[in-house]
């Protein structure tokens, strides 16, 4: 970790001394991977959400599905950010003991989505995005990160997909769906920007991380083909401020993670 | 593909069956992946998942463990591995014939693209192709719902990945 706040899990050891002036390599390859595992993470927390609510059964099932593909990719991410830190956090560690400061997910993912149309938008756009992310990935030159997004990119094929033919039934539907799902991609597009912001400049270089500057013009031209395709308009609406890469948060991570992190910080140690 | 070298050890790691889906064995599904033997009884096994969530890792580890040391092995070592990433076309023409007879419509080979649309299925339970997708997701992440128009019956599909 870069910061050195107190409320942290265990301080490193190893690399305390490197951390009084630029972060040594290892943390700032952690703390990418750490925002592709947050942004897994907390999007398959919000999809829970939808379990036993979704408008049909098939859907419950899909967003579920989603959500458990998305948490799959969250749990390899984590396991492999534990070990480039290499101060004894495993996944569970990072999932349910740092506080909202540490998580580096962007804000895209953390709001509720308590509104299917919403959650339509906000997927199409997450997939779009991972769909290049993590077939750029594929040739990273961390095997393990390129290894992970290798099976990530076939898994989020399939999201893109869900959510490409939900925008189009939607918006191309009738007054009442087409409003509907106008609004929700003008609530979810103030927060596009921020996946597209650009990552460490060295980690780049060394072909560990993927530009996001780079595959922005493909993923976004994926999802405008989806919004024409549904006769809805792309909003043009500033961006919103954001920051989680740098761990500032809208208030409503605080709570997703208190209900994720719940049970896990009740009964520490417990196994069933 | 993985060209299995047949020792005794594999052998025996090959008839652990899928825990979700026990008519076929993790060799047939394609999951296992090497399995290599040690000096004093002692067992290296890769698998590797079929979807990163995939929830049986777990407890084919287990069972591999478990299978090896009744069949007189002393160490086992389980270790999963992501690269290169599991696709349907590993698994094998019986694995193939073994879901089918056991009403899961197996996938079609994969064509390039990640997901693959243009074939229709045949229904396991009757075998007319004139089916539809109900749904995409299932009841696990490796498969989709299935409806046959003919004889009324949903069923499940492996998803070609």
């Amino acid at each position: 970790m870069t910061t050195s706040r107190d409320s942290s899990p265990p301080p490193l050891r190893s690399s305390d001394e490197q951390f009084r002036g630029r972060p040594d390599p290892s943390a700032r390859r952690f703390e990418y991977v750490l925002g592709l595992a947050d942004d897994a993470l907390v999007s398959a927390q919000r999809m829970g959400w939808w379990i036993s609510r979704a408008p049909e059964l098939e859907e419950d099932v899909a967003l579920a599905n989603i959500g458990l593909d998305q948490l799959g990719q969250a749990r390899s991410l984590l396991d492999h950010a534990g070990r480039i830190e290499g101060a004894g956090r495993d996944e569970d560690a990072l999932a349910y003991l740092r506080d909202d400061r540490d998580f580096r997910n962007v804000w895209l993912v953390e709001r509720p989505q308590t509104d299917f149309g919403v959650t339509m938008a906000r997927l199409l756009v997450l997939a779009a995005y991972q769909s290049e992310l993590y077939a750029a990935l594929t040739r990273s030159t961390d095997p393990t990160l390129a290894a992970i997004a290798g099976k990530a990119v076939k898994e989020v094929a399939y999201h893109l997909d869900h959510a490409s033919r939900w925008v189009v039934r939607l918006g191309d539907g009738t007054e009442e769906s087409h409003a509907r799902m106008q609004a929700a991609l003008e609530a979810e597009w103030p927060f596009v920007e921020e996946l597209f912001a650009p990552v460490d400049a060295d980690l780049v270089a060394q072909g560990v991380a993927a530009d996001p500057t780079a595959f922005r013009e493909a993923a976004l031209g994926t999802v405008r083909d989806v919004v024409v395709e549904a006769t809805l308009e792309l909003p043009d609406v500033p961006p919103a401020v954001g920051g989680g890469r740098h761990g500032l948060h809208t208030e409503h991570l605080g709570y997703l993670l208190a209900e994720m992190q719940h049970l896990h910080r009740s009964h520490p140690g417990a196994t069933w | 593909m993985v060209t299995p070298t047949l020792t005794n050890a594999w052998r025996v790691a090959a008839s652990v069956p899928d825990p979700e889906l026990p008519v076929v064995t993790i060799e047939d599904l394609g999951i296992l992946r090497d399995v290599t033997e040690y000096e004093g009884a002692r067992v290296h096994v890769q698998i590797t998942p079929t979807y990163s969530a995939c929830p049986a890792m777990e407890t084919i580890r287990t069972d591999l463990i478990e299978t090896l040391k009744d069949a007189g092995y002393v160490h086992v070592d389980v270790e999963f591995v992501l690269a290169p990433a599991w696709t349907t076309d590993w698994i094998t023409e019986e694995g193939r014939a073994k879901l089918e007879r056991h009403g899961i419509a197996p996938p079609a080979p994969r064509d390039g693209g990640p997901v693959d649309l243009t074939l229709s299925v045949r229904c396991p339970q009757c075998g007319s192709l004139d089916t539809h997708e109900s749904s995409r997701f299932g009841s696990t992440a490796c498969k989709a719902l299935w409806v046959c128009r003919s004889c009324k019956e949903p069923f499940d599909r492996f998803k070609p990945l």
